[in-house]
């Protein structure tokens, strides 16, 4: 499949804006009392929600999970709505309500988020079947880890989702880990993909740091939902460099297993490969990175400077 | 006596039931090897010291885990399983709800399920209302179920370990938060029955009944009222099924004034059923209306400020004692 240098430089740029919106909340987070709660991070696998999201049209919808920065920021989600929300301030994208942990942003076709695990799949399958009910020519994509693949949930949208032939994609960003269990500790099946037999949809495997790759794989995917002819199971294989949550210690996960996979990091490889075709220019990168950067500054000082919500706006929003 | 968090206190409980019945065993997710490795928590180091024969990790899978607690339990052994947060209850529900709770008496009471469900719960720690959210009014609603509720170390053990040699399924709702407020923990052999409350403080001017981590408020309010010369009388139901309605209704005919306070939200919380019953059988004693000191009717907020006005306040209930004096 030939991609276009535009589309290209898209991953390349989102990419970019979510390892560096981390980058600068690991640092936050060594701050005491700056960010409430638990802070959930994809370092290293933003390829995933990078490719995947470059595949979609505007109308197109995810339905995410704890681990969503870089799907949301993918998906056009504002820096600024987003840093704010997890600093918990009134400006954030939903007014304080949820922190990091379960961002909704209906603005880009992200309405809600979900950090109970399994929750996305049957969500997602509805949110599909809304689609096809109003024939309209657009579909929607399910986030979820490897071990949300052992809820009972999962399987049940699966079969419900093949059985209506729902234009849904279920993109499973297979880290290795969920929680402190290492993949084959809590999943026989060698790959997630095959688990999509058993529902008779297709189910792939992908190189997960590879955003072009993911970028293709949701593609195809995307086309056969369009078409009618039903769900596909993705499978992109990566790795969470960071602990499950910045409090993890990440004592089960061995240094030489995180280096292994810090050396296949998606920036460098999509990056060099477009310097080397000429598709950048090491100014035109490096103009592209001051942006981003300034992008993550100007939402950190926005957070910063805005109000926390009042007391009572606690009992906003509960019913419409 | 030992100062003890709850969670090594639910810690030492679990080592001596497992010490003292072979067919005590532990499942959860993170209960063996977790992404927290702290003393503080109720499991451990008990995978290294008991194997993964007994103290055994599973995949993320609620349904599966509460359905194992089921099928062991009915064989005679005595699972004892933690569903993480109390919100991924419903995950477990169907298992504990329509079948621990039920199987018993529809086999004619031939069938025993002899098993355990620990629960983290509580708001205070940011992380939104899929992780906060008390739910006991929901177990204790459903016949065939235990519902204990833990406010302090001592009792914690010594409830888990009664909770374990129950033949009855029982909810076991700790707040994370009393992990890390240390209390003194009997170093000898004990046990504490299920369905006894406690009185965690004599007064003579106002009953508040509460449990779990609001007991702290209590304490708190009963403090500051005491230098009014007010004098709260705290009972902690600690289990709310069976509820110790005598304990309960001794303390109202002597104060004649009561307050009950939960962090769970509102409508249909706890506190109706203990206002129930205390109309039904103390009315005559009832100096001033009851009134309810509880969460309000919404999901548990994130950001500080929203989450701190969730959480009920020794403020509120010396507002409300106030209100009824
Ligand atoms: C129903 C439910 N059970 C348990 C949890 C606690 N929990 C949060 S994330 C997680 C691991 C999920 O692993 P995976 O699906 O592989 O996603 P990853 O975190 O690796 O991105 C667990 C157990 C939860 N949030 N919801």
């Amino acid at each position: 499949m030939q991609i276009s240098k535009s589309k290209k430089l898209e991953i390349l740029w989102s990419l970019l804006l979510s390892r560096r919106f981390e980058e600068a909340l690991t640092e936050l987070c060594k701050i005491e009392g700056k960010i409430p709660g638990m802070m959930i991070l994809c370092t290293g696998q933003e390829a995933v929600g990078a490719g995947v999201c470059a595949a979609l049209q505007p109308e197109d919808v995810i339905i995410t999970n704890h681990r969503s920065h870089s799907h949301l920021l993918a998906k056009g989600a504002d820096p600024k709505a987003l840093m704010a929300e997890i600093y918990g301030k009134r400006t954030g994208c939903n007014k304080g309500k949820s922190g990091t942990l379960h961002l909704a942003v209906p603005e880009v076709n992200a309405p809600c988020t979900t950090t109970v695990v399994g929750g996305g799949p049957p969500i997602a399958v509805g949110r599909a079947f809304a689609q096809q009910y109003r024939e309209e020519k657009s579909v929607t994509v399910c986030f979820i880890g490897d071990g949300a693949t052992n809820e009972g949930s999962f399987h049940e949208a699966l079969n419900l989702a093949s059985l209506w032939a729902l234009p849904v994609i279920f993109v499973c960003e297979n880290n290795l880990y969920a929680g402190a269990q290492r993949y084959e500790e809590h999943t026989k099946v060698p790959n997630i993909a095959e688990r999509a037999a058993g529902y008779a949809m297709p189910g792939v495997v992908v190189d997960g740091n590879d955003a072009l790759a993911v970028y293709t794989s949701a593609c195809e995917a995307r086309g056969r939902a369009v078409a009618g002819e039903g769900p596909t199971l993705i499978e992109y294989k990566t790795y969470r460099w960071r602990g499950h949550g910045e409090s993890d210690l990440q004592l089960y996960q061995p240094q030489e297993e995180i280096a292994a996979w810090q050396a296949m990091c998606p920036i460098p490889k999509l990056r060099g490969d477009m310097l080397a075709q000429g598709l950048i220019s090491v100014d035109e990168l490096r103009e592209m990175e001051h942006r981003i950067d300034a992008m993550v500054q100007e939402a950190i000082r926005f957070a910063e400077e805005s109000p926390y919500p009042e007391p009572h706006e606690a009992l906003e929003d509960v019913y419409a | 006596m030992q100062p003890l968090g709850m969670g090594q206190a639910i810690n030492q409980a679990l080592r001596e039931e497992m010490r003292r019945n072979p067919d005590v065993f532990l499942a959860g997710e993170g209960i063996g090897v977790g992404i927290h490795d702290s003393p503080m928590l109720p499991t451990a180091g008990l995978l290294k010291d008991f194997g993964a024969r007994r103290v055994k990790d599973t995949p993320v899978s609620e349904a599966a885990i509460a359905g194992l607690a089921v099928g062991a339990a009915v064989a005679g052994l005595r699972p004892v399983v933690e569903i993480m947060y109390n919100p991924f209850f419903t995950l477990a529900s169907d298992m504990i709800v329509n079948h621990a709770a039920k199987l018993r008496y529809l086999s004619g009471g031939k069938s025993s399920f002899p098993l355990v469900v620990r629960m983290k719960t509580g708001a205070g720690f940011g992380a939104g209302c899929q992780h906060s959210h008390n739910l006991e009014a929901w177990v204790a609603h459903c016949p065939g179920l235990k519902v204990v509720m833990p406010s302090t170390p001592a009792d914690a053990k010594g409830l888990l370990k009664s909770a374990i040699r129950e033949p009855n399924p029982v909810v076991f709702i700790e707040d994370m938060m009393l992990y890390f407020v240390p209390g003194p923990v009997p170093a000898e052999e004990y046990q504490i029955p299920l369905g006894q409350a406690e009185i965690k403080r004599q007064g003579t001017d106002v009953t508040v009944v509460t449990w779990s981590k609001m007991l702290l408020v209590a304490l708190k309010a009963a403090d500051q009222m005491a230098r009014e010369n007010i004098e709260l009388e705290i009972v902690d139901l600690r289990t709310l099924v069976p509820l110790d309605k005598e304990t309960l209704l001794a303390s109202v005919r002597k104060t004649g004034r009561l307050v009950v306070l939960h962090e769970a939200t509102r409508t249909g919380g706890f506190a109706g059923e203990v206002a129930a019953v205390v109309m039904e059988e103390a009315f005559e004693s009832l100096k001033a209306p009851l009134r309810r000191v509880t969460g309000p009717d919404i999901p548990v907020p994130v950001s500080p400020p929203l989450e701190r006005f969730y959480i009920p306040s020794e403020e509120k209930l010396i507002m409300a004692v106030q209100e009824i004096l």
